[in-house]
């Protein structure tokens, strides 16, 4: 049973003939067995092989030891056991797998469609709870805010929820089909607006994925700005979203504040690279900018301010009793839930379930640097905010701290056009709302075969779904925000 | 009397815009931002009332005729309380009931013209609204039932049109309640929030989502002449003796946005216990003014 998995080693290709390929019932117990053993699945989708078979792959990863695992599984016949009865983790991607290739995952519990590929997106069927005095309320696509769209269902007896179900596709934009072939000349700035607030997340993930392919051992230098560059990007969104909330409770000072800041923080984005969002910041092989002394006196300068401005408009939030009541106990997700549901990110790390990539899977600089990983324990909105708080704190540290040992050397190598042939690479990052993985596979003449791409909010909207059930439909609003997960980068 | 029931209705309408500038004006200053004119409700109106309104296929006859009738009803009950001594329309035995059930009036029409729409987001406006307003209306007739022992007359607005000041302890027992129900009844932090974009937390501003144009004027102003109307009364408690004392309705709207950008909204939950709170100061307030310390006069 030893070989039955390939141990994938980051930033390499790893050739896809030494994944091994197993039938259905060695897969199944196989996969079971390793997540019964703490795997966490990081995507699990259907490719075609030279022969146009159709074939089946996870990505399997256990925190703890730090090891990602691959192995894959022959389809007969476009149908397999559904995993999801004995785990819950693979609902998700079951849906996805059966929307995308038609393989049908038997005995599914709700296979419905995630994302409407076809265009029809909103014809499906919620879960109904029956009765008089059950009322049910649709909320989206079109929503109050400027946000994207997405549709949710709730199945109310008063105020109280029962359930909530979400729907999504509405902003599907086929990225995954149209990199199939690739990499094209474009691909880099598709990578940049998959999510269009995780840009540096996604495109590093896309580099290093390029990287390995390659074989393309970027400088530290680059490697540092890159970590600096994401770490700018924790900062803008969390602040952001602790302004958010506290502006969807009313609470005026913090939510007009942290706006501005969250401005201040884009702005030194736009310091390194010309652009808020750090677009065209990450490219293969290094970064399309370099800091030089000027930028990195400013950046602290700027840094420093940012910091003593957080502080104190967001410390407001915790030393008022008014906001402390809204947040607390609104909106709880149980540890054992996130855990079945395999939870990522701030929203996992507020149920006190320790996970971030930065520290069990690093890759690039992280591998050099310690972030701590910040937690917090109840689960709630109250939760989920401090988690983003304290990460904020810990991100600007570890800027301060690399913009201060800033290796020398050039911010770039050329990766070059050849991409190892038949081959398979995975890229685990932790962007700010957690865990996002890319997995690329090529064929015999080194183009993409299949590029998959889990953004974390794949994990996480069932969470949301999870944390609403027995609360009020009142406080939908700021758990939401609480989360504030993206359709985009669900949709892909 | 009719000089003053026009000098009513015209502080009503003229004053109670900006009455909300000045509470926006106020949330601006404390959050560091310079926020919009004092006068931008004039305009808002101004704007609205030139403008046709759209109205949904599934509305009736009782969507149409609601911001009038909850317009009207709120103007009526806002004339009725004296601006400053002696300028009292009409007074008799518990006219405060005519007074609040003119604003029920317009309630009833608010709630059923929501439920006209038919929008599950209206309905639960309409219904929370129900809830809460039922629990508030016995906190301010307590209250004014102190009013009127501290002052020995039976007709509020006798009392809110002279007379003299009273017990302190007690006018304070009778006004903090009757703060908070305003608070409550105007749709303010912390019971509702009328900034919100977000219907499913909304109490007020929901049921008025269907509203555009002519109609949205009429119930956004009606709203304004509402909280008028009750920082007028408290002014009136307070102050009964002065001739300008309507001038301070402004400070009471400036420790409106003060209270809002200091406290963040409570949860639909907390708000029962809110005003059950809030009943409990006016039942104390009730009580003391039975006893023989505290005896007016």
């Amino acid at each position: 049973m030893k070989e039955s998995s390939l141990i994938i080693k980051y930033n390499k290709s790893n050739p896809t003939s030494k994944v091994p390929l197993l039938g259905e019932d060695v897969f199944r117990k196989k996969v079971l067995e390793m997540t019964r053993g703490g795997g966490r699945v990081n995507s699990f989708f259907s490719a075609e092989n030279d022969n146009e078979d159709l074939v089946l792959y996870l990505i399997i990863s256990y925190d703890a030891r730090g090891e990602t695992h691959a192995l894959s599984m022959k389809v007969e016949n476009k149908a397999f056991k559904s995993l999801t009865n004995e785990d819950t983790q693979f609902h998700l991607f079951e849906r996805e797998i059966y929307e995308q290739s038609g393989i049908r995952p038997l005995g599914h519990p709700w296979l419905k469609p995630v994302r409407f590929p076809g265009g029809n997106a909103g014809e499906m069927d919620f879960f109904k709870i029956e009765g008089r005095e059950i009322h049910e309320v649709a909320v989206g696509p079109i929503h109050a805010g400027i946000i994207e769209p997405g549709h949710f269902r709730f199945q109310c007896h008063g105020e109280t929820v029962y359930h909530l179900e979400t729907s999504h596709g509405y902003q599907h934009r086929g990225i995954e089909k149209k990199l199939t072939g690739g990499p094209y000349r474009d691909t880099v700035y598709k990578m940049g607006v998959i999510a269009g607030d995780s840009t540096v997340a996604h495109s590093t993930a896309y580099a290093q994925i390029m990287e390995a392919f390659t074989r393309t051992a970027i400088p530290a230098r680059a490697q540092a700005v890159r970590a600096i560059a994401l770490e700018l990007e924790r900062c803008a969104n969390h602040i952001g979203d602790i302004g958010a909330l506290s502006g969807d409770i009313g609470y005026l000072s913090t939510s007009a504040y942290c706006g501005r800041i969250r401005g201040d923080f884009l702005n030194m984005s736009a310091l390194l690279c010309g652009n808020r969002f750090s677009r065209g910041l990450v490219l293969p092989g290094g970064v399309g900018a370099d800091i030089d002394d000027d930028i990195r006196e400013q950046l602290a300068a700027r840094l420093e301010a940012g910091k003593k401005d957080f502080l104190s408009a967001a410390s407001l939030l915790w030393e008022t009793p008014s906001v402390l009541a809204r947040f607390d106990s609104t909106g709880i997700i149980s540890a054992e839930s996130a855990e079945r549901i395999k939870m990522v990110g701030p929203a996992a790390r507020a149920c006190g379930i320790e996970r971030d990539v930065r520290r069990d899977h690093p890759s690039g600089y992280y591998h050099l640097s310690y972030i701590p990983v910040s937690t917090s324990e109840m689960g709630d909105v109250s939760s989920r905010a401090y988690v983003r708080w304290l990460e904020v704190q810990e991100s600007i540290k570890f800027i301060e701290k690399l913009l201060a040992e800033l290796p020398v050397g050039d911010s770039g190598r050329e990766t070059g056009t050849n991409l190892k042939p038949d081959s398979i690479t995975v890229s685990l990052i932790e962007g700010w709302r957690g865990e996002l993985c890319h997995t690329a596979l090529t064929d015999g003449t080194g183009r993409f075969r299949r590029y998959k791409i889990v953004d974390p909010s794949f994990h996480n909207w069932l969470g949301l779904a999870l944390a609403m059930r027995g609360g009020q439909i009142s406080d939908f609003p700021v758990c939401n925000k609480s989360f504030n997960l993206s359709y985009c980068g669900f949709d892909l | 009397m009719i000089i003053n029931i026009i000098i009513s209705t015209a502080a009503a309408l003229v004053f109670s815009p900006l009455l909300i500038g000045i509470i926006n004006k106020t949330k601006a200053f404390f959050s560091g931002r310079r926020g919009s004119p004092f006068f931008q409700m004039y305009f808002d109106l101004y704007r609205l009332l030139k403008k046709d309104a759209v109205r949904s296929g599934t509305t009736t006859i009782v969507f149409i005729l609601a911001p009038v009738i909850v317009f009207c009803c709120t103007l009526a009950a806002a004339v009725l309380i004296p601006i400053s001594p002696g300028t009292g329309i009409i007074s008799f035995t518990g006219d405060f009931v005519l007074l609040f059930y003119l604003l029920g009036l317009a309630r009833f029409f608010l709630i059923i013209s929501a439920l006209d729409t038919g929008s599950s987001f209206e309905g639960m406006g309409a219904s929370r609204e129900a809830f809460f307003s039922a629990m508030a209306e016995p906190v301010v007739f307590i209250s004014i039932l102190t009013i009127l022992r501290l002052n020995g007359t039976t007709s509020f607005t006798d009392a809110l049109g002279g007379g003299g000041a009273g017990n302190w302890i007690i006018i304070s027992l009778a006004t903090v309640p009757f703060f908070i129900v305003m608070l409550a009844e105007n749709a303010r932090i912390p019971f509702d929030d009328p900034n919100t974009h977000l219907e499913l937390t909304m109490i007020h501003e929901v049921m008025i989502l269907d509203n555009s144009g002519r109609g949205l004027a009429l119930m956004e102003w009606a709203a304004s002449i509402k909280l008028w109307l009750f920082s007028l009364i408290i002014v009136r408690i307070i102050l009964p003796g002065s001739v300008l004392s309507f001038l301070l309705t402004f400070v009471i709207a400036v420790i409106i946005g003060i209270v809002e950008s200091v406290i963040a909204r409570t949860t639909l939950l907390k708000i029962p216990q809110l005003l059950f709170s809030a009943g409990i100061i006016a039942f104390l307030g009730f009580f003391l003014s039975f006893s023989k310390i505290f005896v007016w006069s």
